[in-house]
């Protein structure tokens, strides 16, 4: 199992299976050589080939800039919806009246089909980043809300009533008590999040935009390119891997250093 | 050395999921003196310290510390039944929750008051349940109670710790001269540490007993010890009767 498909947090993982996290890895592409070897190169290019390809794409071609402006779009998009699902999610936790009146729109937020929403957004404000942008924060808030909604309902009443006979500040009770019971709800929240982020936005470029990976790769179906296909998809999951080992592992492995911490 | 609060509670009613729990009941408690709770589980002695602490304010009545209204008073150092440390803090950063503006000096001191060495980069988990005690017991006193509210503080331990830690907390409240209400359902607690033993029983809940140990909790003897808790059984014996 991959470090990144496993679902224990980082810090919870045992650190000496950590290769094992690397051979699924190879054995993937190991396995995508075998079947490449075996099939029509046309409609599965080897490894190598699509690795090739790559360097070609980035010197030659618009992977780069591709890359640029998709990341740029899913990185506001996920920092707005996680920014606004937080707040709200907070707002229907702490609040029985305000869960009450807006759960609804919440239920139906995360069952409203991505494409419908694109579409309206397309529609309403034209082909354009905001109306892309406010697509991939309408599909994405309503999970973070209802992930921050249930991390603030499971919030342990003892801990506020320490709180409040150490006469903590509002301020204090959200630093100290708060905020830290909420951190693997806002763990899971920003990893699911991503995930539907990347999806989304590619879905959208295909559907209403000129430019980014999810454009490129439409113009690579086209043209039956699948080495452009896989490249660009290679780069993308090598993306999505260096932010799982770089950031969200370590953050967590950070935040959540208490549960596991043995020195 | 100066006292602690004199304490006055009365509760004309609470009721707790539509039982009245207290009704025309009425306590006053000296400056200084260290006072027992005791009655069986689940009779309300927990509630009258979240009263004292200022914690729970639903019900007709008051509840004044030194003459102010409990929730305006100076914070009390309340040591809690299950020690309710921030597991996310380190031992040295659950005490400055308590109190932000002190220095590490000053945790340490507060850390080896209660016999607890070396453990300020720990987490709670790490502790002991003993020590978990000492460490909640440690970030009542940082800051500096004139009350102290002692909620079963050695329930589930096992005897030796339990004799220590009778031991420390006696010392600690004798230094600061605060008062004290300790909630217990073990006449032993009461027998060590207290002035005092009122015991309650009853639905809606009353004074039982009233019953004054003479001697000074810190020079009691181990026999003087035993004698008390003969002696606060029988009238917990009796008062169920």
């Amino acid at each position: 199992m991959t470090p990144a498909l496993d679902p224990r947090p980082a810090a919870l993982r045992p650190k000496g299976e950590a290769w094992l996290g690397w051979a699924s890895f190879l054995l993937m592409i190991g396995l995508w050589g075998g079947a490449a070897l075996a099939v029509n190169s046309r409609f599965l290019p080897a490894p190598w080939a699509v690795i090739a390809h790559i360097g070609w794409l980035t010197n030659e071609a618009h992977l780069l800039p591709d890359f640029a402006v998709t990341l740029g779009r899913a990185a506001l998009g996920f920092v707005i919806a996680m920014v606004l699902g937080t707040l709200i999610g907070i707002a229907l936790g702490r609040s029985r009246w305000v869960d009450r009146l807006f759960l609804n729109w919440v239920v139906v937020g995360m069952n409203l089909p991505a494409i419908v929403i694109a579409i309206l957004c397309f529609i309403w404000l034209g082909l354009n980043d905001k109306a892309l942008i406010l697509a991939v924060v309408l599909n994405k808030t309503p999970l973070v809300i209802t992930n921050i909604r249930q991390g603030v309902l499971s919030f342990d009443p003892a801990f506020d009533e320490f709180a409040r006979a150490y006469r903590l500040s509002r301020g204090q009770t959200f630093r100290l008590i708060h905020a830290p019971q909420l951190v693997p709800y806002l763990l899971t929240a920003a990893r699911t999040g991503l995930s539907l982020v990347w999806k989304i936005v590619l879905v959208f470029e295909v559907l209403g935009s000129d430019s980014g990976v999810g454009f490129r790769v439409s113009l690579f179906f086209q043209f039956f390119d699948l080495k452009g296909i896989l490249a660009y998809t290679l780069v993308f999951v090598a993306i999505v891997m260096l932010l799982e080992h770089l950031a969200i592992g370590p953050l967590e492995r950070r935040l959540l250093k208490w549960r596991t911490d043995q020195t | 050395m100066a006292h602690g609060p004199d304490l006055s509670l009365s509760i004309a009613r609470l009721t707790f999921g539509g039982t009245v729990l207290y009704k025309d009941f009425h306590l006053t408690i000296a400056g200084g003196e260290v006072v027992a709770l005791i009655g069986p589980s689940g009779v309300g002695k927990t509630t009258l310290l979240r009263i004292l602490a200022g914690v729970e304010t639903g019900f007709d009545g008051q509840a004044l510390v030194d003459g102010r209204p409990a929730p305006l008073a100076p914070v009390p150092g309340l040591v809690f039944q299950d020690a309710r440390l921030l597991p996310w803090l380190t031992c040295a950063d659950n005490l400055r929750a308590v109190r932000p503006d002190v220095s590490d000096a000053v945790v340490a001191q507060a850390l080896a008051a209660t016999g607890l060495v070396d453990v300020q980069d720990k987490w709670p988990r790490q502790l002991s349940g003993g020590m978990q005690r000492r460490l909640g017991l440690a970030r009542a006193l940082l800051v500096n109670p004139r009350l102290m509210l002692l909620d079963e503080p050695f329930v589930s331990l096992d005897r030796v710790v339990v004799r220590e830690l009778q031991a420390l907390v006696t010392d600690l409240i004798v230094q600061s001269g605060a008062t004290a209400v300790l909630v217990s359902h073990d006449p032993q607690d009461a027998a060590c540490l207290a002035h005092r033993v009122v015991i309650i029983a009853g639905r809606p809940v009353q004074i039982a007993a009233d019953l004054a140990l003479d001697a000074l909790p810190a020079q009691r003897s181990r026999t003087q010890i035993i004698a008390y808790e003969d002696r606060i059984e029988t009238a917990m014996v009796e008062s169920a009767l």
